[in-house]
């Protein structure tokens, strides 16, 4: 009885061990080793249109270097930033990863994020070769925490056979606010289900795109208080909430939340939609899209102001990769010439590498993608502080109001201000 | 609404009487011994260490947690009661706990729809019962944001094929996922629809612990299937209708799938449909204050077991145990 009982006894506590020596054997492989240690990089990114020109870059740089392989991790945007936290606060996290203006100063305070300033020198990298406000943008307490990758240029998406069906002149650089509410108003069409317009309640496609045009401002230049409490800020907004509650000439928020506006427009549901640079590569997929959909530039504001708010992307290194040396190789591939050349030529987006623009505008002949290269003197920083998503999202929310015609936008735009400036008090602490 | 409760399932209500009643009518051949207790304890283990490690530690962090303010990325600090002040001045909370109460109620109409549903499939002679019965559990299997991707095209207020179908017999049908007032219940619909295969499941087993006898008995003294329903079905299943039920209230406060795949941050119904687990997602997740969030957990944990204590606490007036 009692052998019995003492060898069920180390049944147990080999049963116990078990774990714990699996979690060893894991642990173990993580040690450094040599520069001719073959090692696997994780690469985080959320567009999967992107993928394939990012995969032949990494192919390029694997040719390069055999001894560093690279996966790309693609995780669509909705769920990107709460995923890449997460991994990053628990040390498993992609070694490289997608950074935008908007999060870029919470993961470089926090720690997330690597400082390059060192491996710049080091490898003596040209930062002088990207489009400044890029590089400005991930610029914090003078050390630079990302390799700009792109950059956002805006124009107007039109579809022809609507344009000409009305018998309308196509939009040119002349255009204005007033002339896409004068031609919205002739292309909408309530009996065949036709807006003249589209004005979706996000952000980085609607209001930060006419809200500079006007003079104002969604946070202060020292990112410390918001800016929607002014009366130009207002304005800016209340371009697009016009257009659905007083002119009626665009689908109402309820629409444009359950189709997408893109789809609207290349389905010849909508005439007009603001269009960002990255988004010709979509429409183009659409045969009817590729077909009629025409590229004017941004129409300007009331006095001609052409400034608008361009986010960016970087390529930035996680704070807490186990192999720097390898992901600094990789990262300055990434914002090498070359890797440039490859982007641009798919058509998916301007690099921040200057010099290709070139080759992004003529990747699509179908379309006239130089107009978002003209727009790219105009760009401003994007609006951040160290926590841009406490307060971003909560704009969004409350603005429903003012898009549904609830409440009067300047009523909405003043309760904004001040919940966006709570949060920005907060972020002082 | 999904994420099914994995505790035991008191399938035949003749034999889920109180322990001590059972021991007596069952007669167990031998009690158990020391020994086998420790075997069972070795069995146990593995399930045991999950449950104490992924369900029960958690709880108690959480719990800590809910009195810190956090880093970005790791790292808190004792902060007391801030969280709880926040908390109760928030009217964004009390918008989410409205919110889980409707959803609750809605989501409770499944219980009694999946218990005609599992009669119905029990009838003498029904055919095709196989059918059913997966036709019914199908959603209960599938993935989530499946479910809620088909639910939202169907719901797409101008292209969809539920206003589709409506417009032929001229209404004109709501953006119903986009639109304040109809959105929660549409998102309910989806999960009362959701939850009754797997009641289901239980009620059928449940059904079939009814002797037969029974219903003999009534048929002779003239009830009709319908009486039958109500005189011997539902008071003899009223231990699987209380089990079902609890279970119910439990997934539906914790509803978020739903809301996050098909209303989400941007749509402008999100005031009128999110749950305190959205809002524990989205203050945690999104906008980065783990220890807010964690306070809206410990509300969540409370209002459950506040409300699973009722429900105990009112079974003696209705359940009958055989």
């Amino acid at each position: 009885m009692n052998t019995v009982r003492r060898i069920r006894r180390r049944l147990l506590s080999l049963l116990l061990v078990a774990p714990l020596v699996a979690a060893a054997a894991c642990s173990g492989n993580s040690g450094s080793g040599g520069d001719d240690e073959h090692v696997t990089l994780t690469y985080a990114i959320w567009d999967q249109a992107q993928a394939a020109a990012m995969k032949q870059i990494i192919q390029e740089f694997h040719g390069k270097h055999p001894n560093i392989d690279v996966q790309v991790q693609v995780t669509p945007w909705e769920s990107y930033w709460t995923k890449l936290q997460t991994s990053v606060t628990a040390g498993t996290g992609p070694d490289l990863f997608w950074m935008t203006m908007v999060y870029a100063k919470y993961y470089a305070a926090g720690g997330g994020i690597a400082p390059l300033d060192d491996q710049i020198k080091k490898s003596k990298l040209d930062m002088s070769a990207y489009v400044p406000a890029v590089t400005k943008a991930y610029t914090f307490g003078g050390k630079v925490y990302g390799v700009p990758k792109d950059v956002n240029g805006f124009g107007l998406c039109y579809n022809k056979l609507l344009f000409d069906a009305a018998k309308l002149k196509h939009p040119d650089d002349s255009w204005t606010w007033n002339d896409v509410v004068a031609a919205a108003q002739k292309l909408t069409d309530p009996q065949k289900g036709v807006y003249g317009f589209v004005a979706p309640e996000a952000d980085e496609l609607s209001w930060y795109l006419t809200v500079p045009q006007v003079g104002g401002q969604v946070i202060s230049p020292d990112s410390t208080s918001s800016g929607y409490d002014q009366d130009a800020t207002i304005k800016g907004i209340q371009f697009w909430t016009d257009m659905i509650t007083k002119y009626h000439v665009s689908p109402t928020l309820q629409q444009t939340t359950d189709t997408d506006p893109l789809a609207m427009l290349t389905s010849g549901k909508v005439a007009m939609r603001y269009c960002g640079s990255w988004e010709p590569e979509e429409i183009a997929a659409v045969p009817y899209g590729k077909a009629n959909i025409g590229i004017a530039p941004l129409p300007a504001g009331p006095d001609g102001n052409r400034n608008y708010y361009s986010n960016g992307l970087a390529n930035s290194m996680s704070a807490k990769t186990k192999h720097p040396d390898q992901a600094w190789e990789f990262l300055q591939f990434l914002g090498s010439d070359r890797a440039a050349e490859i982007q641009a030529k798919t058509g998916t987006v301007i690099p921040a590498y200057q010099g290709h623009a070139d080759a992004y505008a003529k990747a699509m002949p179908e379309f006239d993608l130089q107009v978002f290269v003209d727009h790219l003197k105009y760009a401003q920083p994007f609006p951040a502080s160290t926590d841009t998503a406490a307060w971003r999202d909560a704009a969004t929310k409350q603005f429903a109001d003012a898009w549904t015609g609830k409440a009067p936008v300047a009523d909405v735009s003043r309760r904004v201000a001040e919940t966006m400036n709570q949060a920005l008090a907060k972020e002082k602490k | 609404m999904s994420g099914q409760g994995t505790a035991t399932v008191p399938a035949d209500p003749l034999t889920d009487k109180p322990a001590g009643q059972r021991a007596r009518t069952a007669g167990r051949p031998r009690p158990p011994t020391r020994d086998s207790g420790w075997w069972a304890a070795v069995l146990l283990l593995p399930a045991a260490v999950g449950l104490l490690v992924f369900e029960i530690w958690p709880t108690f962090q959480t719990i800590y947690y809910s009195f810190t303010s956090w880093g970005a990325f790791g790292g808190h600090a004792w902060s007391g009661l801030e969280n709880y002040r926040t908390l109760i001045a928030d009217s964004d909370v009390f918008h989410a706990i409205v919110n889980t109460a409707i959803i609750s109620a809605i989501s409770l109409l499944a219980v009694p729809l999946s218990a005609v549903v599992a009669a119905l499939l029990s009838l003498p002679g029904m055919r095709g019962v196989t059918i059913y019965r997966t036709l019914y559990f199908l959603p209960v299997v599938t993935l989530p944001a499946a479910v809620a991707l088909t639910w939202k095209y169907l719901f797409n207020g101008d292209y969809g094929l539920i206003n589709w179908l409506l417009s032929k017999v001229g209404i004109d049908g709501p953006h119903w996922l986009s639109d304040p007032a109809t959105a929660i219940f549409a998102i309910s619909i989806v999960g009362v629809w959701g939850s009754i295969g797997y009641n289901m499941v239980i009620f059928l087993s449940g059904i079939r612990g009814i002797p037969t006898d029974y219903y003999e008995a009534a048929e002779l003294d003239g009830a009709g299937r319908v009486a039958q329903f109500f005189h011997i079905t539902v008071p003899l299943l009223t231990p699987s209708i209380f089990f079902v039920t609890v279970i119910t209230v439990i997934n539906s406060l914790q509803a978020f799938d739903l809301v996050y795949l098909m209303v989400g941050q941007t749509s402008p119904a999100i005031t009128r449909t999110e749950t305190l687990v959205y809002l524990f997602y989205q203050r945690g997740f999104a906008e980065h204050d783990g220890g807010y969030a964690a306070a809206i957990g410990v509300l969540l944990l409370l209002a459950t077991l506040i409300l699973t204590a009722a429900q105990f606490r009112l079974q003696r007036r209705w359940v009958h145990y055989g």
